[in-house]
């Protein structure tokens, strides 16, 4: 019993970081219906930002842990942000209005793009980081096996609820959050009514990846490390959540990404840590084949 | 008016390259390493940020400039007779290559490079091919096409150690038990077909469960199935080695007679020196039969039922299905077909290298071979084999630069997609007419939803 809950608390902490991620996906998808696979490598990238912003801070003689934690936060999602954007005006907004596999081709391209990039500049091993916070708690000690829960998996969790909370305000309430849901059911009579859709657009694509950034710096706090392929297998995971929960629901990706950090460390814990990323790809063809519309989707309806 | 435009490029270029700045001052201008210790230690290199920033500075004006200048010219009228000349070019372009593709190993005897290089193209041009019956004839997205090639390659290397399985009856208590035949100098030509047939086996399985998936989430979901068996190879150590691949796989030999130096080698029978060219001149023959072989049943299959209901589903399933054609066996013969000539590379590719490893089936080879065949204009025969050559070819050119080389793989598959959306050859000759065949655009023809 204490086994089972010391892997639902490392799975929720897991499932926190695919769910940050997955929220990038189901928000491209519903409002320009495409996969954004460079999404991944985005996420990547995030974690890069805030290693090198933790190498300078530290030898800048830094030594308050919360502020290096704000600042790395702060760095990373806005240069996460501006990576985002960028990748959204050059690789996908020439071809909005073009045939439906070339931006998913383009996407492809830019994450080959962003992934190498970052192998030539920072080189192709892990960087490791000393632990930034330490310490925990013992929830319950009995004898031979002791229930942790560590206080990065506090901040990791802190974490997600906050941003979660500001995002879902940011969607539900604010002028913003309007003009995205608007361009998500009809870009054309959207614009007709005042929404400049190219700049909801961006702006879908800039909240993305500055999430995608957080997810990355709770990536390197909890692992400890980064390197230039965890983009990848990452990104496809968490976009196995956003499809699991129903891809173009925002409460659907935080629950897909927890269910898919519970499959692969319950996988992991009695089962095969071999075979966990099979786990994970199996659920997913799975629950497309029983379920195509995922935990929360709308069903697609068909127009002859 | 002239003068708006240079501020407005300048205004462009310098607003490019501070968001060059932004991305590039960590990225670039910082470098981490691991020291002795495990320690991270980093140092600046502002020398590159400079370069890198300022190359995105002029880059930024030139790409500027040169849309101003075509933008001012328009689309450019042939006239007739160019335009007929280019028409007749076209058509001679086919044989040409065919002509050429026959000759390479005598142009090119004396060069093994060039060869070495020939039958990777062709190798591509047939997972092309293949790739092609799947995305571009049934408008079927896959991104998992090199699981088959991975089936096909480990069917091949797994077989020829054991031989094949073969069941017999027995007297004892089990009743039947399984001998194992082995084919011998002949490996090669009785495990292809086999191999072809266990990947199509495979192409079914993924097609069964992706039946009712359509778009986005089938390309998801095939990509799904290509980590999965790239997974399991990996990982079931005891029958694929695991990361160590599989080595020691035997080499082709000409119908039972094998290419060694020795008296019963191919050379000593024709009474020629021997030389190791003759293998890669071998290989080369053989791959391109294979690669016209699958070309040539592509055309044939067009002009079937089976081939015109694939056309027919990617322009529109549910007519399709409303005309009564039963989608189930149109997808799934789609699947197998293409992943069996898929499996045949795949055992080529084993037999060619003698060692594989699950290192050469990750998801960058199944890119690259879609790339392929959405370059070459999807549908194109023509087109995915001048892609395969640019690709490749180029792919090779930058062999200097090898870390560069995927870097700049992505930004041309980027580059291409915003400038020929619709690939290189971009139109379709179609099987059916009324009184003449005429080439229709392919922003004409649908790319499928399933």
């Amino acid at each position: 019993m204490d086994y089972f809950a010391q892997q639902l608390i490392n799975g929720v902490v897991l499932g926190s970081i695919y769910g940050l991620i997955a929220i990038g996906y189901t928000m491209v998808y519903g409002i320009v219906g495409m996969i954004n696979f460079a999404h991944g490598d985005i996420f990547m990238i995030g974690g890069f930002i805030a290693l090198i912003t933790f190498l300078i801070l530290v030898s800048m003689g830094l030594s308050a842990v919360p502020l290096i934690l704000l600042v790395m936060l702060i760095v990373s999602m806005a240069v996460t942000a501006v990576y985002g954007w960028v990748v959204e005006r050059i690789a996908y907004r020439p071809l909005r209005q073009s045939f439906r596999l070339a931006p998913l081709l383009s996407a492809i391209g830019m994450s080959f793009v962003l992934m190498n990039f970052s192998q030539v500049s920072q080189g192709a091993q892990v960087k490791p980081i000393p632990p930034l916070i330490t310490g925990g708690y013992t929830l319950r000690d009995s004898g031979n096996f002791a229930v942790q829960l560590s206080n990065v998996q506090i901040v990791v969790m802190v974490t997600t609820i906050v941003l979660l909370a500001i995002f879902s305000y940011i969607v539900s309430r604010t002028r913003f959050g309007r003009d995205m849901r608007a361009c998500e059911q009809d870009q054309t009579m959207a614009a007709l009514l005042g929404v400049n859709v190219d700049r909801t657009i961006s702006m879908t694509f800039v909240i993305g990846a500055s999430l995608a950034a957080v997810a990355g710096m709770m990536y390197l706090l909890y692992y400890g490390l980064v390197d230039f392929f965890m983009g990848f297998v990452a990104g496809i995971k968490a976009f196995t959540a956003a499809v699991l929960g129903g891809i173009g629901s925002l409460p659907g990706a935080m629950l897909g990404g927890l269910a898919i950090g519970l499959i692969e460390t319950f996988w992991s814990a009695y089962f095969s840590i071999e075979y966990k990323d099979v786990a994970a790809f199996s659920i997913l063809i799975v629950v497309l084949i029983f379920m195509p519309t995922g935990l929360l989707g709308r069903p697609e309806i068909e127009k002859v | 008016m002239r003068d708006r435009g240079i501020v407005f490029i300048m205004k462009n270029a310098v607003v490019s390259a501070l968001l060059a700045l932004v991305l590039f001052s960590l990225m670039i201008g910082i470098r981490t390493e691991s020291g002795p210790s495990g320690q991270l230690t980093y140092w600046t290199r502002f020398g590159e940020l400079a370069a890198a920033v300022g190359a995105v500075f002029v880059g930024s004006i030139i790409v500027e400039t040169l849309k101003r200048w075509t933008g001012s010219i328009g689309p450019v009228e042939l006239p007739e007779t160019v335009r007929r000349a280019f028409a007749m070019l076209g058509r001679l372009l086919t044989p040409a290559l065919l002509l050429f593709a026959l000759l390479v190993p005598v142009i090119f005897y004396n060069q093994r490079y060039l060869l070495d290089l020939g039958i990777l193209v062709l190798t591509y041009v047939m997972l092309g091919w293949g790739l092609n019956i799947v995305v571009g004839l049934a408008g079927l997205l896959d991104l998992g096409y090199v699981a088959f090639y991975a089936v096909g390659a480990y069917s091949y290397a797994l077989l020829a150690q054991s031989g094949l399985p073969f069941p017999y009856f027995t007297e004892a208590s089990p009743y039947i038990a399984i001998n194992f035949l082995q084919p011998g100098p002949w490996a090669f030509w009785v495990l292809l077909p086999v191999s072809g047939l266990l990947a199509a086996f495979w192409g079914m399985l993924l097609g069964f469960p992706v039946l009712r998936l359509r778009g986005d989430y089938l390309a998801i979901v095939t990509l799904a199935f290509g980590e999965i068996i790239r997974l399991v190879i990996l990982n079931w150590q005891e029958l694929t080695g695991g990361p160590n691949g599989i080595s020691g796989i035997p080499r082709p030999t000409v119908f039972g007679i094998p290419l060694t130096p020795g008296e019963d080698g191919f050379a000593a029978l024709i009474g020629v020196p021997f030389s190791p060219t003759h293998r890669l001149v071998f290989l080369f023959y053989i791959i391109l039969a294979l690669a016209l072989l699958t070309n040539w049943v592509t055309i044939r299959l067009r002009r079937l039922p089976i081939g015109r209901a694939w056309e027919a589903m990617r322009e529109d399933e549910v007519a399709c299905r409303a005309l009564g054609i039963n989608i189930t066996t149109t997808k799934l013969s789609a699947f197998a077909i293409g992943a069996m000539f898929g499996g045949f590379a795949g055992a080529f590719f084993a037999t060619r290298q003698g060692f594989i490893s699950p290192e050469s089936f990750t998801f960058q080879e199944s890119a690259l071979v879609l790339a392929i065949v959405v370059l070459g204009g999807m549908g194109s025969q023509l087109g995915v084999a001048l892609a395969a050559i640019a690709m490749i070819g180029g792919f090779e050119l930058f062999r200097g630069l090898d870390q560069f080389r995927m870097l700049v793989f992505g930004g041309v598959m980027v580059l291409l997609m915003i400038w020929r959306p619709r690939g290189l050859v971009s139109h379709r000759a179609p099987t059916v007419f009324l009184q003449k065949q005429t080439e229709i655009a392919s922003s004409l023809v649908k790319e499928g939803r399933g």
